[in-house]
């Protein structure tokens, strides 16, 4: 900034032109977009160093109201006791404590201000102090600095809020009436961000929306594919509409790291940590619920990273995400989370806990809801040195009676699996051997739907398996297990019917010495890939389940990730940026045919295939359809074959212009070489032009003595 | 037909070249000492002893009397082809990179690297008939061009010696004038490559050259305009290319940076040399055998058998089967 004009000559000139600084408000001055008359803004700086910003902000200060006043001797015994309380919360700044005075009566005014280190700090002091009871008569009242500016502003009658006229909003499902029935899907690579269709008859992506920097650190769909939603350090923002992508709605949470939406979209879950201001200190957790469609704080949860910590471990600082979960189905109706010895269900009508109180479960460590009811299951481990044995029970919400227990003994560890439907459940219980030296692993599947919750024990042929991969068929009565020992373990399906009793588990097949480590059911059920990721070089096997047999055989090298579209039809395996190379993603159809490849450098996230909400057809209906599925595929058998026709049509036509393209450039390049035959032969000092003789194959025959042997032939 | 395996350099390959009849192949290395073969059965013909360093090029004389080679000893080396005596030796103040012959045989450009607080630089020396005649006061450059960023790894003639085209590392191709050292055109940034060019290759009757860059791509540019014509897209850096003089294929050669290969399966690498329908600019196919980037390609004038070089130390000369002049896309 060359020429900075002081406040002297900025009043000096005032007064020359006659106007009045005192009543200018030099901030409300604004320039012509795109102007900026020499000026130099000063956001660039503030852009470069963001601490500056935090110090000069208000957001670090608090008023606390309803002091006692006291004169002046007493004066420092009450800033004693003041700094005793706010010290104990945060670091409060140097000079950062000041109580203004009264200069006629010289007794303080009853408030004080309280300036922190930290925003965070002071939204906690506000927070735990509001209210504080000095004594009977001085009740703290604790307000943000920054906000007693706001309340200065509400005006004194109430006004009626004006009611905005209606405007419609956009159909945000348009893509499911793709005349094509194309899925949607985003891609993240290096700072742009795609949405394209999978237009497998194209054998190519269309692109649907493009934008740099769309996101800062991830994106993700709703799980109706409603929404898309970005995550910025503000906060997350969701996008959507028919045609192309706008901003729906923001969603303010500084730092946010997490997201997560509740099933039936209406709510979206946002969680940040902080860095507390002393080291000793645990970090501090933020979680917002936001209503989707409004943008509304439904509530807010905040406290130390140890009381969201209980529980599974993973996720973040040892947070595990996400913190609530939902039920099942689609009204989002309840949410809960663990805490120590309980866990709290929240109902979203009023945002409180079910029962005003949280269920008390000593020790759980485990729960999950159930996909579709609401229905929790709890695991509870071992105590006592085995005394007290492990336990799972199912818990019905919000009546909270316990449906069915099973206890378990000396667990070592317990994983639950749920079939989509909420049908069954399959608890994977990992035992200790008598020696408890080693463990092994067993099966207790639950059918919740038949009276009574029968429970059934499955064991391994070889109990010594390791259990590498377990997945439930989507919407099926199959699940199929990996197990054994890497790099070839074996693969195993199960059915929860039998050819004969429908209440018995029985094994379909087991396919021995497969390259898998991961296994991914096609959401239409019956087809399932059997992958080898990561460490297996992408082995990807596709599997038919009704017929048992292996449709087709593939290989994407090095694959990290792979995706079924919602629909099933189609399979996109990718190469994400953790290896250096060969990035980019493969899409196959659901019987193993590879059918376009993309590549692209620095491919940071997962291929996420948008959802589609569930189907409103009737399962009859469904069969139906798929009964008659001659008659309805022959309309886009046709289709198909017209897309090929004109495929190939175009691609014959594009061949043809490059030809001709390219003979135009032969030619021009021929007569140029003519023209300067005359100057090439002047530089090899004219020796002749032979270089236009064309090569010619010539046969030469070689013909070698290898041996000369003489041998006498005797005649008889 | 099998491949023809030719271990003579104990070093990486850095170059290739045939001479015009397509008889001799000569080959350059890390280790010190260009190399000539029989381009038939890949025999080894003999060495050219002398140089101090890695060579990283070479050109030979129209008529295969004179070898021409630039070496990182800070020195260009005219030999004799037959004997394999150095005849005159160009002295520089930091490595030389790449050397070409002008039409004539009388000119050559060579390219220096970026050394020691020097920019890199392309020289223009005379070069003599007769080498016993006045060779020693014709070691001064004729013309000296300085300008582009980083190292510029190859430069040659552009028709009539009227032009030099050099390309680098800054990733911009550069017409310059011979005569006046004048910058004529520049590669557009735009459709340019994105990252460092590592080669060039030349049609035959020089109307269209080729180029490789470690931003995965090849292109094709007209010699005259400096003209865009095609892109050809792989999933590896790129390190050599060449053209088929007979056919309208393209051989693009690369592979895992040297560095990263060793984390990395063989399969990984992607060692190949991609053939590619010059017109169409779809891949048509690959040659494995090398197991670490290819470095250097040449075909055979008479395109029939080309070879490559690798960061594995070895030439592979293939001669082509008969079914590889039926390809129809």
């Amino acid at each position: 900034m060359a020429d900075v004009m002081s406040m002297e000559d900025i009043r000096a000139t005032a007064a020359r032109l006659n106007v009045d600084l005192s009543s200018l408000d030099l901030d409300s001055i604004r320039l012509p977009a795109g102007e900026d008359f020499g000026v130099i803004s000063d956001d660039e700086d503030l852009k470069k160093d963001e601490s500056l910003e935090f110090e000069e902000g208000f957001g670090n200060i608090i008023v606390v109201d309803n002091l006692p006043v006291v004169p002046k001797e007493k004066f420092e015994k009450l800033e004693g006791v003041v700094r005793k309380i706010y010290s104990q919360i945060g670091v409060i700044k140097e000079d950062g404590l000041w109580m203004p005075v009264d200069p006629d009566t010289q007794k303080t005014l009853g408030y004080c201000f309280i300036e922190y280190n930290t925003p965070q700090e002071a939204e906690l002091a506000k927070e735990k102090t509001n209210g504080y009871k000095l004594d009977r008569s001085h009740i703290f009242a604790v307000n943000m600095f920054d906000d007693i500016e706001k309340f200065m502003k509400v005006p004194e009658e109430w006004a009626p809020p004006e009611t905005k006229p209606y405007t419609p909003g956009e159909n945000l499902q348009k893509w499911l009436t793709d005349e094509k029935a194309r899925d949607q899907f985003v891609i993240r690579a290096g700072s742009d961000t795609e949405v394209l269709w999978n237009d497998a008859r194209q054998s190519k992506p269309e692109l649907v929306y493009t934008r740099t920097y769309w996101t800062e650190s991830f994106v993700q769909w709703s799980p109706m594919g409603t929404y898309l939603a970005t995550v910025h350090r503000q906060g997350a923002q969701v996008w959507g509409g028919a045609t192309t992508f706008s901003r729906l709605m923001r969603y303010a949470h500084p730092q946010v790291k997490l997201i997560d939406f509740s099933p039936g979209e209406r709510f979206l879950v946002t969680y940040s940590s902080h860095e507390p201001s002393n080291p000793r200190d645990t970090h501090r957790v933020v979680i917002n619920i936001f209503d989707v469609r409004t943008g509304k704080v439904m509530r807010d949860f905040k406290g130390s990273a140890d009381e969201f910590a209980i529980g599974g471990t993973g996720g973040v600082s040892g947070v595990s995400w996400p913190v609530f979960r939902w039920s099942g189905g689609k009204d989002d109706k309840y949410f809960a989370r663990i805490g120590k010895n309980v866990v709290s269900v929240y109902e979203t009508e009023t945002f409180a806990l079910i029962d005003k109180k949280s269920i008390k479960v000593e020790n759980v460590i485990d729960f999950s809801w159930s996909p579709t009811d609401p229905i929790l299951a709890l695991f509870v481990p071992e105590l006592g040195g085995g005394n007290q044995p492990a336990r799972v029970s199912l818990v019905q919400i919000p009546s909270k009676e316990e449906l069915r227990q099973k206890n378990l003994f000396s667990v070592s560890d317990c994983k639950m699996y749920w079939q989509s439907n909420g049908d069954y459940l399959a608890v994977k219980v990992d035992r200790y051997t008598k020696t408890k030296k080693s463990t092994y692993t067993g099966f207790e599947l639950f059918r919740i739907k038949e009276r009574d919750i029968p429970i059934e024990v499955l064991e391994l042929e070889n109990k010594n398996d390791k259990i590498i991969a377990f997945a439930w068929e989507p919407k099926g009565h199959r699940f199929a297990v990996i197990h054994g020992d890497n790099p070839r373990p074996d693969v195993s399906f199960y059915s929860m019917r039998s050819g004969t009793n429908t209440g018995r588990v029985s094994k379909l097949t087991t396919l021995k010495g497969k390259q898998a480590n991961a296994l991914f059911w096609s959401p239409a059920g019956r087809f399932i890939i059997l992958a080898g990721l990561k460490g297996l070089n992408g082995q990807l096997e596709f599997y038919n389940v009704d017929e048992l047999e292996t449709m087709a055989q593939g290989e994407h090298f090095m694959a990290t990730d792979v995706e079924w579209d919602p629909t099933g039809r189609y399979v996109v395996t990718a190469v994400t940026s953790v290896h250096e190379m060969e990035n980019g993603f493969n899409v196959w159809s659901f019987n193993g045919k590879l059918l376009y490849r993309i590549l692209k450098d620095h491919f940071f996230q997962v291929i996420l295939v948008r959802p589609r909400p569930p189907s409103f057809l009737s399962p009859e209906k469904e069969e139906e359809i798929a009964k008659n599925l001659k008659k309805y595929s022959k309309k886009y058998e046709a289709e198909d074959q017209d897309v090929s026709m004109l495929l190939s049509e175009q691609d014959r036509e594009k061949r043809r212009m490059l030809k001709e393209e390219w003979e135009r450039w032969i030619g021009e390049w021929k007569r140029l070489h003519e023209e300067e035959k005359l100057e090439r032969q002047k530089l090899r000092d004219g020796e002749a032009s032979d270089e236009e003789e064309e090569y010619e194959a010539k046969e030469v025959e070689i013909e070698e003595l290898l041996d000369v042997s003489e041998e006498v032939i005797s005649f008889d | 037909m099998r491949p023809i395996l030719m271990k003579g350099h104990e070093r990486p390959l850095t170059f290739l070249k045939y001479n015009r009849d397509g008889d001799l192949l000569f080959s350059c290395a890390k280790d010190h000492n260009p190399t000539v073969w029989f381009a038939d059965n890949g025999e080894r013909l003999g060495t050219y002893r002398g140089h101090n360093g890695a060579v990283w090029s070479c050109d030979i004389s129209r008529d295969s009397s004179r070898l021409i080679t630039g070496s990182a000893d800070q020195t260009a080396k005219i030999w004799d082809v037959k004997s394999g005596t150095p005849l005159f030796t160009f002295n520089f103040d930091s490595p030389a990179r790449s050397v070409d012959f002008a039409v004539g045989d009388q000119i050559a450009v060579i390219t220096t690297d970026p050394f020691m607080g020097l920019t890199s630089a392309i020289h223009i020396k005379h070069i003599a008939r007769d080498p016993d005649d006045r060779m020693a006061e014709i070691g001064e450059s004729v013309l000296i061009l300085k300008g582009p960023q980083g190292r510029i790894n190859r430069a040659v003639w552009g028709p009539l010696n009227r032009t030099i085209i050099s390309a680098g590392e800054d990733t911009l191709i550069r017409i310059w004038d011979s005569e006046t050292g004048k910058l004529l055109k520049e590669s557009d940034k735009e459709e340019g490559h994105k990252k460092p060019i590592t080669s060039l290759s030349k049609s035959a009757d020089g109307s269209h050259f080729l180029t490789g860059s470690l931003d995965k791509s090849a292109k094709l540019w007209d010699t005259r305009s400096l003209k865009l014509i095609k892109t050809y897209v792989t999933e590896r850096p790129v390190n050599a290319v060449t053209m088929s003089p007979l056919l309208d294929h393209v051989v693009l050669g690369g592979g895992q940076d040297a560095s990263a290969v060793t984390t990395t399966d063989h399969r990984a690498g992607k060692f190949e040399a991609k053939f590619y329908d010059k017109i169409l600019t779809e891949e048509i196919g690959g040659v494995k055998g090398h197991f670490g980037p290819i470095n250097a390609l040449a075909f055979n004038p008479d395109g029939r058998s080309f070879a490559s070089g690798g960061e594995d130390g070895y030439v592979r000369l293939h001669h082509f089967d008969p079914d590889y002049f039926n390809i129809k896309l």
